[in-house]
């Protein structure tokens, strides 16, 4: 093992150490915004660092992989135990970097995001405590540490989100991320039990190597399984049917929004799949259901992205569809493909958040000059924000143009790669034809509705109001600056993974080769005729073009109004604004009939009446009834007591003389 | 010659008892309860329990009962007029009950202590004989129950305070 | 050999003991039929003391201490109940009843 890899535990132990330091300010000092700012920007960085040390450390020694960091033995039970320990591979070190990098650059941006916040410390521990246990997650080297990690995440999720919790509605979206969670945790918890059923281990190396061997190839058990794992995945990463959690969850703090929401927690589970491709290999079943939900979510999620007014649901959405790519393509069994889009879409999602997140900020400002109340968020508000705020624009069209999937922009190779591998694989699994065709057509969405994002955002006319036009102007450089980093990365992040077709392809796909070699010989590799390739392509292309050049001829910028002159929608732009109405349904299928359940049965009737009612009453009426019997004899008489006393006498002795 | 002699200190003993309990007058009651103790004095000498006769007669027939008469006369209750004996049903629950009592205490006669622990006939005779009446009870009393039987000293000293403090109108 | 009507008395004199405390109501008798009881179980150690050693004549002499101090807190007690009641007869006390 290289030294610095022996390093590992330090990458996590430095946000923890962040989050105890600002856990401790934000009780005892809370204005001390420098201190503050210094430990949460310099754990992060310094864990960067020291995350660049060991991933330079792992490519040195690549072939020797994976290598295991034991801190402790956790969980000694006969002759199962569990370790505490880190595993640094190619798949952990990907996400390290991510993590760690797109974690320096929004903790950046939230010093300024959040200067004014009087939560400032409070914040930072969150944040950091965030970090901390999304490397565990990424670091584990067990499903259990991993499972510490994820639950972890889901934990500050709930305080992220809920940050502003003084408003009902922040708590509220704060619960039900945390509830659509646990509906998930509760799959991943029984897959576990099921891994450890089958193959007596819970640690990834042993139970990879073990799987082949002990779970046949499309088996009952393998199925279930990843099914359990997969449904873990559909909470964590927002997939139908658990996904209404994430546009809720935009009530908390948009640098959170950027960072959980888009970059890295909800990513989690397209990692665990990554992470499992053995398993995933084994269970063709599992596979076609999560290619198929990533791709209708893909789909679903892009529909209502195309008619939100709020910036940061349009985002949301955006996620949500982005993410149900990445299921496609780890479902399709391209398990590289999907990780390079998570990588890819860390970049340009975690940007167009922040952009958003300094829009917001620009917006929030001017309204709170002017004592304004309308909606910061609200598309209809804004308008023409490219000539105050030139660097944002500029930026967030770099992200716009990536998402969309433009030639040359990272967006575009991943999501390629995702579709074209989804359309090879059609060949064995004609199915999966159906799911590149739903891709194909979320694509053209997403270029669609990113446009119309930006069109109502930077351009036409300036809808915020006379006043408050004169207090919009450029976010300081501390949220530019991560801003222009990150625009980068959404330029040139592609060329980590170029199309086979071009030269030098394939450098993350040969990174990550150890990790999914063994699923290669379940799922195979595919390649398409150069043909095929350079006409799928041409066809991505075409069809980002056609959704950008579509937004800009159909939108009219000027006929907007702003949102409190806004009409009410009708049809089926209503139905789209209201997110098809899946809250209400949800509301009306689970929530109402469990709260029905929950007060007719369980509290009426169960509680009041059989535990209230027979058991804790009832018992106390016994008693009682045993006591009034007994008063009777308490005559308070010395005649009656020696009576009694005699006859229990007589009893006595006469068992004792038999 | 002893055997008779018993049965006549015990009819007299039982026949006292009942008279002790059926009397109306307490004064009455409490001189027939003198009666069977002295009668049981007897009994005692006849089981060579010498000394205990000697205190049950002083302690028991002398000082307890004499308490027993002060009190009556101290509260007056001397003469009365009427019966305090509970009613027909009382009184035939009483009859029910002692008779049973009775029958069921009879099973003690059937008790032979075992072969190893009894002494032979005429071991407390001569141990009397050997060492005093009074040497006999006193040698286990200040050797094997020397701490109960201090302990007893502590009993009677919290019964006279606690009668001292009941009996007393003001302290 | 007494033993066997040694402890036949004791047991009728037990047994009347017992059905005086139950037939009276006068506190002071009820006292001196308990006087009764503790001298028939006296008699039935007596009586096994001739057989078994003199240990029987300690728990004796001890049963007599111990008869004395209740007879004196006893008598007190009836003696207090008398100058709060106006009467010894158990029937008008019933402070035990709550």
């Amino acid at each position: 093992m290289p030294a610095s890899v022996g390093w590992v535990w330090l990458v996590v132990l430095l946000p923890l150490l962040g989050f105890l330091a600002n856990g401790a300010i934000s009780f005892i000092k809370p204005d001390a915004k420098g201190a503050v700012s210094a430990i949460g920007v310099g754990v992060l960085a310094a864990a960067f660092g020291v995350s660049v040390a060991v991933v330079s450390g792992l490519a040195g020694a690549a072939h020797d992989a994976p290598f295991i960091v034991t801190l402790w033995e956790w969980m000694p039970v006969g002759a199962f135990h569990i370790d505490l320990a880190f595993q640094v591979d190619q798949l952990s070190a990907v996400m390290l970097l991510v993590i760690t990098g797109v974690g320096t650059l929004i903790h950046i941006f939230s010093t300024g995001y959040m200067s004014e916040d009087p939560s400032y410390p409070r914040y930072f521990a969150y944040l950091n405590l965030f970090i901390f246990f999304m490397l565990i997650l990424v670091l584990g080297s067990s499903f259990p540490v991993m499972f510490i990690g994820w639950e972890g995440v889901g934990l500050c999720s709930y305080l992220l989100i809920g940050f502003w919790f003084s408003e009902k509605a922040n708590a509220d979206a704060g619960k039900k991320a945390f509830i659509m969670n646990r509906i998930g945790d509760f799959g991943f918890l029984i897959a576990m039990f099921m891994i450890f059923g089958a193959t007596g281990s819970l640690s990834f190396v042993e139970v990879f190597e073990a799987a082949p061997a002990t779970l046949a190839l499309g088996g009952t058990t393998v199925t279930l399984i990843t099914l359990a794992l997969f449904l873990g995945c559909t909470g964590k990463s927002a997939q139908i049917p658990l996904y209404t959690w994430l546009p809720d969850a935009m009530a908390g703090p948009t640098p959170v929004s950027a960072l959980i929401h888009a970059a890295t927690m909800v990513t989690a589970g397209v990692y665990l799949v990554a992470r499992s491709n053995i398993l995933f290999a084994l269970a063709p079943i599992s596979s076609t259901v999560v290619a198929g939900i990533g791709g209708l979510t893909a789909l679903f999620a892009a529909t209502i992205a195309m008619k939100q007014w709020d910036i940061k649901k349009v985002l949301a959405y955006s996620t949500v569809s982005q993410l149900g790519f990445m299921f496609v393509g780890v479902g399709v069994g391209a398990y590289a493909a999907g990780v390079f889009h998570l990588v890819t879409h860390a970049f340009f999602k975690a940007l167009l958040f922040l952009g958003a997140g300094s829009v917001i900020h620009a917006l929030h400002h001017a309204y709170h000059h002017t004592g304004s109340h309308e909606d910061a968020q609200d598309m209809r508000n804004m308008g023409g924000l490219k000539k105050f705020m030139p660097w944002t624009a500029g930026v967030m069209w770099i992200a716009t143009l990536a998402i969309a999937g433009i030639p040359g922009f990272s967006g575009f190779f991943s999501k390629d790669e995702i579709l074209a591998q989804a359309f090879a694989r059609g060949h064995d699994v004609p199915f999966f034809y159906v799911v590149w065709g739903m891709g194909a057509v979320a694509a053209l969405m997403t270029a669609f509705y990113m446009t119309r994002m930006m069109i109502y955002t930077f351009h036409g006319p300036n809808r915020t109001g006379e006043k408050e036009g004169s207090h919009l102007h450029e976010v300081s450089w501390v949220m530019t600056g991560p801003l222009v980093i990150l625009a980068i990365g959404s330029l040139f992040g592609g060329f980590l993974n170029l199309p086979a077709v071009l030269p030098g392809a394939g450098w993350l796909h040969h990174w990550l080769e150890p990790i999914t070699e063994g699923s290669a010989a379940f799922v195979g590799e595919v390649h398409l005729a150069h043909n095929t390739e350079w006409i799928l392509l041409g066809l991505a292309t075409v069809i980002a073009v056609v959704g950008i050049l579509g937004a800009y001829r159909l939108l009219k910028p000027q006929n907007l109004v702003p949102a409190k002159d806004a009409t009410p929608e009708t049809g089926m732009q209503k139905v789209l604004l209201n997110k098809y109405y899946v809250d209400e349904i949800y509301d009306a299928v689970v929530v109402k009939p469990l709260m029905w359940l929950s007060r007719a049965i369980l509290w009426k009737t169960v509680d009041e009446k059989a535990i209230d009612g027979a058991a804790v009453n009832g018992s106390a009426n016994i008693t009682r009834f045993a006591g009034w019997f007994g008063t009777r004899f308490q005559t308070g008489r010395v005649g009656t007591y020696v009576f009694f006393f005699v006859v229990g006498a007589l009893v006595l002795l006469r068992t004792m003389v038999r | 010659m002893t055997l008779p002699l018993f049965w006549v200190f015990g009819g007299i003993a039982i026949l006292s008892g009942f008279m002790c309990i059926t009397r109306r007058s307490p004064v009455a009651s409490a001189l027939w309860l003198i009666q069977t103790m002295f009668s049981l004095a007897g009994i005692y000498v006849l089981l060579d329990a010498q000394f205990i006769a000697v205190i049950q007669v002083l302690v028991y027939a002398g000082a307890i009962m004499v308490i027993f008469l002060f009190v009556i006369m101290l509260l007056n209750l001397g003469r009365t007029k009427t019966t305090d004996m509970v009613g027909r049903p009382g009184q035939i629950t009483s009859l029910v009950l002692g008779t049973l009592m009775t029958l069921e205490l009879f099973v003690l006669n059937k008790v032979i202590p075992a072969e190893q622990f009894r002494l032979p006939e005429g071991t407390m005779a001569t141990m009397t004989d050997e060492m005093g009446a009074v040497g006999m009870i006193a040698e286990p009393l200040f050797r094997g129950y020397i701490v109960p039987f201090e302990i007893t000293s502590v009993l009677l000293l919290a019964a006279v305070v606690g009668a001292v403090v009941l009996a007393k109108r003001k302290i | 050999m007494l033993l066997g009507p040694s402890l036949i008395v004791s047991a009728v004199l037990f047994s009347l003991g017992v059905a005086g405390v139950l037939l009276r109501r006068n506190a002071i008798i009820i006292f001196m039929c308990v006087e009764l009881m503790l001298n028939a179980v006296n008699l039935s150690f007596i009586a096994f003391a001739q057989q078994l050693g003199p240990e029987g004549h300690v728990i004796v002499f001890f049963v007599m201490a111990v008869a004395a101090a209740e007879a004196a807190v006893g008598l007190a007690i009836i003696i207090s109940i008398y100058r709060f009641k106006e009467t010894v007869n158990l029937q008008n006390i019933n402070l035990l009843k709550g």
